[in-house]
């Protein structure tokens, strides 16, 4: 009687401290497959923070980026995975639409991965920069944000607030899953529905960080944001078509064949209208030339000992060019095996055609005519193998307690059934 | 024009040796006690605020703070300043490129001048080298050799063209910049707080002339070829993972010197002065000689002009 307030908030404080023991409990335990794969991310994770510390010893120096190429392999990265976090969650229009059966899995995997690519997002800017420690002069109170001028803050505050978003909506389901409460719909509706104009936002934001350099003519293209927007539409939905795949195979989780097919046939529509407004922008390059199109025949042709711009742009057509073909035919694109090279063709594509094949054109020939060719040093491929490595970590960590709380092997009432009296809720 | 990664020129890497030896010759100890060595954390530099929001007291502490550390790193009597802007001034620079003879006495007067790092090598100033017929439809930068002997400069039938900072009225470096440590001064010289600069090199994916320039690895500079004529917003040794340019000489220009590159120039064909007096020689030129900007397709309104005919 003393304190009914205390006693309910020490009871939800002790339910948040199983929740997070059970979370570790399951991320600990696990097959034998599942520890190697944990142990290799470890490896190759360790691997980068080693390369890292070298490359924050000697600068950046360490990495293949010169004057004339002053952006490579890492902001490459970045605007890529910004296309990641803002598609996964985006196919949330088309579950909802069609009100495919497991819309809450779709959500929270859409989610989970978000995070993940925000967050790798993140760390891909920070390894960029030449001082580290300086961050927070970009920072509203304690530094100096140029805001409104630089893009560049722009995107800090739509990619952290979408950030909260999804990590907000990600939490607050596994931890009511957890306690065996309904999750009140309407709120998460809401926040999901707020997280799609961000979602559109962040990449948005980070297509105008490079279209508007006006004196680089090969970003400086309003198609570039529609481009941008295309594309991850492409590559957000083929990962979420392997990861749902890997995750009902190690969860049994009932997402249905015809889902998968679904998003394949989405896919036709937005890859469609990715190679149309390639071909808009090699049009407009090639058939009236100007000054501007030296750095189209960079990223077609190569010349000046430049071969990594070729490769890029014809791999990335050739990919989602084929990825194209399965998703459009019908019968293809319905036998599951295709459909998921077809997946991976598409994700390799884009990465290959907004990753670096969009940033090293603009920057060849430089400013000053030189034409310097860059390719990514040792440590920047081990920093950013590192990077992917956490990312697919923390995917594999939020993934794991995601299906546990869902198929109840952990939950509130489990631990409270197993040792009542020692967590003082018997009263 | 191409370069890969570890091609340089020959011109380049026989300075460098040179460089080295003088530097072994003084003994090992000078280049440890290179200014460039002060990137190591310390809390001082790392609370410190932006330029701009410095007290006059502040910025008295500041100057004295970074001038104590050089002179006990350098073994120099360092002054330090931080000279502001004057009413009514507003710099511009003019470059005859009919002149020009391409030297290249003005880059490494400027390198000597603005204590730029000598290993790896950094120059403010570029001078491209274009066969005269081809310019003859414009200078198109990609037709433009940066690597050229200058040994044999002038050669028959070229032409030279130096690019540095611009210092544009309208800027697209200073608008990227997220933190705001590159700015426009009142008399129209583009600034960089190397204090405050974080390194992410968006002003240089912005920069329509490739005028900045950012030190990758650790900036090495002898002691003994330390400038110590500096002013905190210019020339004084910068350090590892910022971004640094021309800055027109600022510890000269508002002093009412030339800048360096101006009084190493054999022939002339640098002019620099104040664009809003009447009377100044800028002006006269401006108004008698034909005159051109870089990329003014771009309306980045450079205030540095061309001569030429």
């Amino acid at each position: 009687m003393a304190s009914y307030a205390s006693t309910s908030a020490s009871r939800r404080i002790v339910r948040m401290a199983s929740f997070v023991t059970s979370s570790v409990s399951v991320l600990i335990r696990g097959g034998r497959g599942y520890h190697l794969w944990v142990l290799a991310l470890i490896v190759v994770i360790a691997n980068g923070v080693f390369a890292y510390r070298e490359q924050l010893v000697h600068g950046l120096i360490t990495t293949g980026m010169r004057d004339p190429v002053s952006w490579g392999f890492y902001i490459g990265n970045f605007a890529y995975l910004v296309g990641v976090a803002a598609a996964a969650v985006v196919l949330v229009i088309p579950a909802y639409l069609y009100s495919w059966k497991p819309i809450k899995e779709i959500v929270l995997f859409g989610e989970i991965l978000a995070i993940s690519a925000i967050i790798m997002c993140i760390l891909f800017v920070t390894v960029d920069v030449g001082r580290p420690e300086r961050i927070w002069h970009m920072m509203p109170i304690v530094g100096k944000p140029n805001f409104p001028y630089s893009l560049l803050v722009w995107d800090i505050f739509v990619l952290s607030s979408y950030f909260l978003l999804n990590y907000s909506v990600v939490t607050y389901l596994l931890y009511k899953g957890y306690s065996g409460r309904q999750y009140s719909q309407r709120l998460v509706l809401a926040l999901v529905f707020l997280s799609i104009p961000f979602a559109i936002g962040i990449h948005t934001v980070t297509a105008f960080l490079f279209m508007g350099v006006k004196s680089r003519s090969f970003w400086h293209t309003a198609i570039l944001a529609p481009r941008f927007l295309a594309s991850a539409f492409c590559s957000g939905p083929a990962l979420m078509v392997i990861v749902f795949q890997v995750v009902r195979r190690a969860s049994g989780m009932p997402i249905s064949d015809a889902a998968l097919r679904k998003i394949g046939e989405l896919l036709a529509y937005a890859m469609a209208v990715n190679l149309f407004l390639l071909g808009a922008e090699v049009f407009t390059e090639f058939y009236a030339r100007t000054a501007h199109t030296v750095h189209a025949d960079v990223a077609w042709f190569g010349g000046h000992g430049i071969w990594i711009t070729p490769f890029l742009s014809w791999g990335a057509l050739l990919c989602n060019s084929l990825a194209f073909v399965v998703f459009l035919v019908p019968s293809l694109r319905s036998r599951l095996p295709l459909l998921t090279a077809a997946c991976a063709l598409a994700a390799m594509g884009v990465y290959a055609e907004k990753g670096p094949g969009l940033l090293l054109p603009g920057m060849s020939p430089d400013m000053r005519g030189e034409f310097f060719a860059y390719q990514p040093s040792w440590i920047e491929l081990s920093v950013g193998a590192g990077i992917w490595a956490f990312g697919a970590l923390l995917f594999t960590a939020m993934s794991r307690i995601a299906i546990a709380i869902d198929q109840g092997v952990i939950s509130h009432a489990t631990v409270v059934g197993s040792d009542p009296s020692a967590l003082g809720d018997s009263s | 024009m191409s370069r890969s990664n570890d091609a340089k020129d020959p011109r380049e890497r026989r300075t460098s040796r040179r460089g080295f030896l003088k530097g072994a010759g003084a003994g090992l100890a000078t280049l440890a006690a290179a200014p460039s060595q002060v990137s190591a954390f310390d809390f001082e530099s790392f609370f410190q605020k932006h330029f701009r929001e410095l007290s006059p007291a502040e910025i008295d502490e500041y100057l004295e703070r970074l001038a104590r550390k050089l002179r006990e790193q350098t073994g120099k009597d360092v002054q330090m300043r931080a000279t502001g802007p004057v009413d009514g001034v507003v710099f511009g620079y003019g470059l005859d490129v009919s002149r020009c003879i391409g030297c290249r006495r003005c880059v490494y007067a400027c390198v000597e001048e603005n204590n730029q790092s000598r290993d790896p090598q950094i120059q403010w100033i570029r001078v491209l080298e274009f066969e005269r017929e081809r310019v003859t439809r414009g200078f198109d930068l990609e037709d433009g050799d940066a690597y050229y002997d200058r040994e044999m400069a002038p050669a028959e039938g070229k032409v030279y063209l130096p690019i540095s900072c611009q210092h544009c009225e309208d800027s697209p470096c200073t608008n990227v910049c997220p933190t705001g440590a590159t700015w426009t001064e009142p008399d129209g010289i583009v600034v960089i707080d190397y204090d405050w600069c974080i390194g992410c090199r968006y002003c240089m994916a912005a920069c329509p002339y490739g005028a900045r320039i950012f030190n990758w690895g650790e900036p090495n500079l002898p002691a003994e070829d330390v400038n110590p004529d500096m002013h905190v917003l210019g020339n004084r040794p910068r350090t590892r993972g910022v971004v640094e340019k021309c800055s027109f000489c600022i510890q000269r220009v508002r002093d009412g010197r030339y800048p360096a590159c101006l009084e190493a120039c054999p022939v002339g064909a640098r002019k620099f002065g104040n664009l809003l007096d009447p009377d100044s020689e800028i002006r006269y030129l401006l108004e008698h000689k034909r005159t051109f900007v870089l990329k003014p397709e771009l309306k980045t309104r450079p205030k540095f002009f061309y001569f030429y005919g």
